[in-house]
């Protein structure tokens, strides 16, 4: 046996005899294991010729990838060239007649290792030709991998995929549960699942094997059952991994539940099952496009190498970790490796890993059975009570849909209105229902013509669809679609019974997109229109219920972005504006709900605030109804973003009921609502003053402690624009706001954390409360909040260092002295633009102190901040500029900054259109130029013609800066020509 | 003042397409619609007119009568509203009989009709439980139900029987809210105030949507050109 890869490895003696047996190696594992033997045949020895086998055979071409490694390969790769015409024909011939070409090629004990027998891999290092055979060995493998990968490709688009497998055992493992089971137990032989969804191993899935099952049905014997993409069968119980372990001893079923119901007949007498699946065509639309999707998806491949990898972490056998093997294997080390690391992906491997899972969950799967038994001796007589008292409910259930699927229209009719009477607002009974059939004929009523019964119908499906599960199968199977068609219909009743149905199966955001998509939005809007041009008849209550209903879906389906861009464009907002001028809450709760959700979208916004509809917001706050008031808050709070709004809202006098409102402090969707909308209103100053008359600031200062986090972070932020305003800097110290603020500072909550940052950085420009501050260790708080991981904590945070530090510099020097000022500078490497600002802000401010900068200067500050200088936002400019001149004012870090480069970028600066940047920028030259080197790069770059202007600055600190500057650089100037 | 509308329609029937006819029709028409509710003046004429078209098919057989007879009576409702059961529609014949000489007037007919296609719940719970009321006997019995119901299925099985009981059993549970075996009428207005789907629960004998409209446009609204 040996012969044949001696041979091969001298170019010279190959010969055609040779040839067959080295293809055959190359094909490697999963060629021997994947090619489809005929076993009907009478000779066994032949191979079928199906697509498959074809396939596999063409693949063979990959002989480049050989051609790359060694001359024996580059050998072989010609060969099969030259022999392309009879390569198919060769090949098969090949692999009729060496079986087990592994063994042949890599001998008995290298084979073994292959295959996943333990032997002992160390003593193969012996054999000096083990070196050429490892490298053969992972190219066999490399090409395995190859071919299995596009095997999966092809067999992921037969008939049935995984996910069908996985829909079909869910719905048995649902029936084996509860006390009614239709079944004792159903598992998967193997817990291990590979991306592509299928359990069976990749070289059972290249012949189209899915998964394999036990079930254990109450009446008869337990069943293995394989689930391949034909079908599935019964396999006798073999290991099914095994090699040929696969006898198919049943014909194919087209699934589970078929076979099922043909083995157990106590599961077919009593399994009634809906069809939660599209008609077969789209099925297979569906498994294409899945098919298509797969293909993207070929880099997952590796996912499944690597998954091997972890499992094998898991038998927690003591070896290298997975990355430094692949490592190894890829430069290919030579004879050190280990073979037993080769085979560690391969299909071989794979085996004896899932055995050892599903051995596993065996042994688990058996002790609990054995007690779930005990148990259910003892708990007999108690059960059966109970099912007793669930079976008469059951079997009212049972008989009423049998009626409904049976008879006439009119007993269709007579059934539907004692459907009505069941107690559909229990799960229970619902999923009776769908179980037994009857939500299919009630979605199927919904395509007939008889209005009646449609209507009859769809008042049990309103009512079935509160509950979650039922959404999720009305979406399924299709009933979305028909609910949107009958918008159009001819009866108003049926119109707004539809959208309502539509309203609650809206729940279920799968359902929302499918109304979108079949044009729900536009035909829901049109109920609205058909309402308004209706006013004009004597009798327009019905229209005015569709629009209710119509409005009720909208608000339910606008919670889907993409739905509110469609409300907005099918031209929903000025019509639901118009309804707003409606007096019927139950109908104004809907659409403000609607116009609320349509406001977090930019665009529908700037619709909703240029119409009337800030007007009837501010009217409805009133209302009695508090679901409408929170609607209309909310609508507030996301509107007054806008200024214009923000006047609106005082021109309707809005201001004065949002304080009412703060007064119902149990609702707390409420007091989110109001206190949303006035944090928003609060940032025109105008408001602010006007809310102060009813004393507002002190209210929401009662409102810091005690509630839950969407009340803080509204009342936070509001409490921030108040105190943009001095005079309220003593209110809130007054009504002791100060220490619940920060307190909060020791939330968890991001957003809240903004906020109260945010505020007491407010609060910290009044030195009375900043000593308040100070007495509670906030600026300690503050500064650990810098270590926040979220960007806009940090910078809140830092903004209010900031204001702290003018307040309070002996407190800022003491937190300093215990933590140090790593964190600032660590944060000046941080890519958000804000941090960068406001951590340049307060190195600006710590820099004033004496006893800072020398620690800063010795931290690197200056190379940190000249590396700053490229950027062209002006926020961070002006506070870079800021830092730069004061850092100057140490020893000689002017010369330093010029050093770094720091000086042409600060001219450029000069150039900005802010005028806070050329203003802080002409205080940071000026500081510059104190040495000659900056005042000859100034001079190069232009700098005097900037500063010029700078002279006429209105801030006296700047004029003289900028002539001082001017004078600095003519000096040194005038220097130079003396000294030349 | 029911024998003077009686007297219109005998002459009116002499008269025939003649000029004076149309005066006639139209005197007949004022005196209907102020004795029927629901319909004005032009809409009884636009009736009266459909009824003179239909008794006129009947008079090429028989002359000698003053209205329609059962048969042509249903044939009508068949073809107007898509009625098709003939049990049910026998008892609609019997309801608009109001006199039970086995023709239906124009004044029945278009007193029928008001109820058909604008009448008020109360007269519409009135008329379809006159109709479900097989024996007039003021109670719908469960015979009655069950000889409503039993055409509803397929009869293949001799079980079939028993499932129709079954069924009368749960129609009874739902609408015999007193407990006493029978439909009384304050059974089924309690029923159908509650849910109207319940008003034609043992069969269809009111126009449904769609014909109820169709025949707006082509009988009532339609203009009387001759």
């Amino acid at each position: 046996m040996w012969w044949y890869l001696s041979n091969g490895l001298r170019p010279g003696y190959i010969k055609a005899t040779s040839l067959k047996n080295l293809l055959l190696e190359a094909m490697g594992v999963s060629l021997s294991k994947a090619a489809q033997w005929t076993t009907l045949s009478p000779d066994t020895r032949k191979l079928k010729l199906t697509p498959t086998n074809q396939a596999l055979l063409k693949e063979i071409t990959w002989s480049d990838c050989l051609s790359r490694n060694g001359r024996f390969f580059t050998q072989l790769s010609r060969l099969i060239h030259d022999a392309e015409d009879k390569k198919l024909e060769e090949i098969q011939t090949c692999l009729e007649e060496n079986r087990d070409f592994l063994v042949k090629i890599l001998g008995s004990r290298f084979a073994s290792q292959l295959i996943g027998d333990d032997s002992d891999a160390e003593s193969l290092k012996e054999d000096e030709t083990s070196d050429v055979k490892a490298r053969l060995v992972v190219l066999l493998q490399n090409t395995d991998e190859q071919i299995l990968r596009n095997l999966l490709r092809d067999v992921s688009d037969a008939q049935y995929d995984p996910d069908f497998m996985k829909v079909e055992m869910d719905f048995l493992q649902f029936c084996s549960e509860g006390d009614d089971r239709l079944l004792k137990s159903v598992r998967y032989t193997s817990d291990f699942e590979y991306w592509n969804g299928c359990r069976a191993p990749p070289w059972r899935q290249a012949q189209g094997e899915i998964c394999y099952v036990v079930i254990e049905p109450v009446d008869t014997e337990r069943l293995s059952v394989t689930c391949c993409t034909a079908g599935v069968f019964l396999n006798g119980g073999g290991n099914p991994e095994e090699d040929g372990g696969c006898i198919q001893t049943s014909e194919i079923y087209p699934d589970l539940v078929t076979l099922m119901k043909r083995r157990s007949s106590y599961f077919a007498l009593n399994v009634v099952r809906e069809e939660p699946y599209p008609s077969s065509e789209e099925r297979t639309q569906e498994s294409v496009s899945k098919f298509h999707g797969s293909r993207t998806l070929e880099p997952r491949w590796r996912d499944l190498l690597l998954l091997t990898g972890d499992g094998e972490e898991e038998e927690k056998k003591p070896r290298r970790s997975s990355a430094a093997e692949k490592k190894r294997l890829e430069s290919g080390t030579r004879s050190k490796m280990k073979p037993e690391l080769l085979v560690s992906s391969s299909p071989a491997r794979l085996t004896s890993l899932t055995k050892k899972t599903s051995s596993k969950a065996t042994v688990a799967e058996f002790s609990s059975e054995t007690s779930s038994e005990n148990e259910e001796e003892e708990e007999q007589p108690e059960r059966r009570l109970k099912s007793d008292y669930m079976s008469s409910e059951f079997l009212q259930i049972k008989k009423l849909v049998k009626y409904l699927k049976k008879g006439d229209q009119k007993v269709t009719l007579l059934i539907l209105c004692c459907m009505l009477d069941l107690d559909l607002t229990q799960e229970s009974c619902n999923l009776a229902i769908q179980e037994e059939g009857g939500l299919k004929v009630l979605l199927n009523l919904l395509e007939t013509n008889d209005n009646k019964c449609k209507m009859g119908a769809l008042k049990i499906l309103i009512r079935m669809s509160q509950c979650i599960p039922i959404q999720r199968s009305i979406e399924d199977m299709l009933g979305v679609q028909s609910l949107v068609n009958n918008l159009d219909s001819e009866v108003t009743k049926v119109k707004a019974l539809a959208a309502e149905t539509i309203a609650k199966v809206g729940n279920f955001p799968r359902a929302r997109r499918t109304v979108r998509q079949s044009g729900g939005i536009e035909k829901l809007i049109k109920l609205l229109d058909c309402f308004l041009k209706s006013q004009k008849k004597s009798d327009n209550s019905e229209d005015m219920e569709a629009a209710r209903c119509g409005a009720s879906a909208l608000w339910s389906c606008s919670r889907s972005t993409k739905n509110k861009k469609a409300i907005c464009k099918a031209g929903g907002i000025p019509l639901l504006g118009c309804l707003l001028a409606s007096s019927l809450e139950s109908m104004l709760i809907p659409v403000v709900g609607t116009l609320q959700e349509c406001a977090s979208e930019e665009s529908s916004r700037i619709t909703i605030q240029s119409k009337d509809i800030i007007k009837n917001l501010v009217k409805n706050l009133r209302s009695d109804s508090t679901d409408l008031q929170i609607q209309c808050s909310m609508g507030l709070f996301k509107c007054a973003e806008d200024k214009e709004t923000r006047e609106l809202v005082r021109k309707y006098k809005g201001l004065k009921p949002l304080v009412e409102l703060l007064n119902n402090t149990n609702n707390k969707e409420l007091l989110a609502a109001a206190t949303g909308a006035i944090w928003k209103c609060s940032i025109s100053k105008e408001n602010v003053v006007i809310f102060q008359h009813d004393k507002v600031l002190e209210s929401l200062s009662g409102l810091l402690t005690d509630q839950p986090e969407k009340v803080l972070i509204n009342v936070a932020g509001a409490l921030t624009e108040f105190l943009q305003i001095p005079a309220n800097n003593a209110a809130i110290r007054k009504c002791d706001g100060i220490r619940p603020m920060i307190h909060l500072l020791l939330r968890t909550n991001q957003a809240l954390l903004v906020n109260v940052t945010k505020a007491v950085g407010a609060c910290a420009t009044d030195n009375e409360n900043m000593k308040i501050i100070d007495e509670l260790d906030g600026i300690s708080l503050l500064w650990g909040l810098l270590q926040n991981p979220n960007p806009d904590v940090q910078s809140s945070a830092a903004w209010a260092i900031c204001s702290c530090i003018d307040n309070s510099k002996d407190a800022m020097t003491t937190v300093l002295s215990f933590q140090g000022t790593g964190v600032i500078l660590n944060l000046l490497t941080s890519t958000n633009k804000e941090v960068l600002a406001s951590i340049c802000a307060v190195i600006a401010k710590l820099a004033k102190c004496k006893n800072i900068l020398p620690t800063l200067t010795d931290y690197g500050i200056v190379s940190l901040l000249t590396k700053l200088t490229n950027t062209k936002d002006d926020k961070l400019r002006h506070h870079l500029s800021d830092a730069i001149c004061h850092c100057c004012q140490y020893a000689n870090n002017a010369a330093s900054f010029g050093e770094a480069g720091a000086v042409e970028p600060l001219v450029k600066f000069m150039k900005s259109e802010d005028v806070l940047v050329r203003q802080s920028a002409t205080m940071a030259l000026f500081q510059l130029s104190w040495d000659p080197n900056n005042n000859l790069t100034m001079l190069s770059k232009g700098a005097v013609k900037r500063l010029i202007p700078m002279i006429g600055s209105p801030l006296e600190e700047v004029q003289e800066a900028a002539a001082c500057c001017v004078r600095n650089i003519r000096m040194t100037a005038m220097e130079c020509r003396t000294a030349s | 003042m029911v024998k003077q509308i009686k007297r219109f329609t005998i002459s009116g029937k002499f008269v025939e397409m003649s000029s004076t006819n149309k005066k006639v029709i139209q005197a007949l028409a004022e005196t209907i619609s102020k004795e029927v509710e629901h319909f004005n003046k032009k809409e009884a004429e636009c009736l009266i007119w459909k009824f003179n078209t239909l008794l006129e098919a009947q008079k090429r057989h028989d002359s000698s009568v003053s209205g329609l007879d059962r048969n042509r009576f249903k044939n009508a409702l068949h073809i107007l509203f898509e009625m098709t059961d003939d049990f049910i529609l026998d008892r609609v014949f019997k309801v608009f009989d109001k006199d039970s000489d086995g023709f239906v007037t124009v004044e029945e007919w278009i007193q029928g009709l008001s109820v058909l296609l604008r009448g008020t719940l109360d007269e519409q719970m009135k008329y379809c439980f006159q109709v479900y009321n097989l024996k007039d006997s003021g109670f719908i019995t469960r015979d009655e139900i069950y000889l409503m119901l039993k055409d509803s299925f397929h009869l293949e099985h001799q079980d079939e029987e028993d499932e129709i009981n079954e069924l009368v059993e749960i129609v009874l549970k739902k609408m015999d809210h007193d407990k006493d075996g029978r439909l009384s009428f304050e059974d089924f207005e309690k029923s159908v105030k509650k849910e109207e789907l319940l008003l034609e629960a043992f069969g269809s004998c009111l126009p449904n949507f769609k014909t109820k409209k169709k025949f707006e446009q082509q009988v009532l609204e339609k203009q009387q050109d001759e």
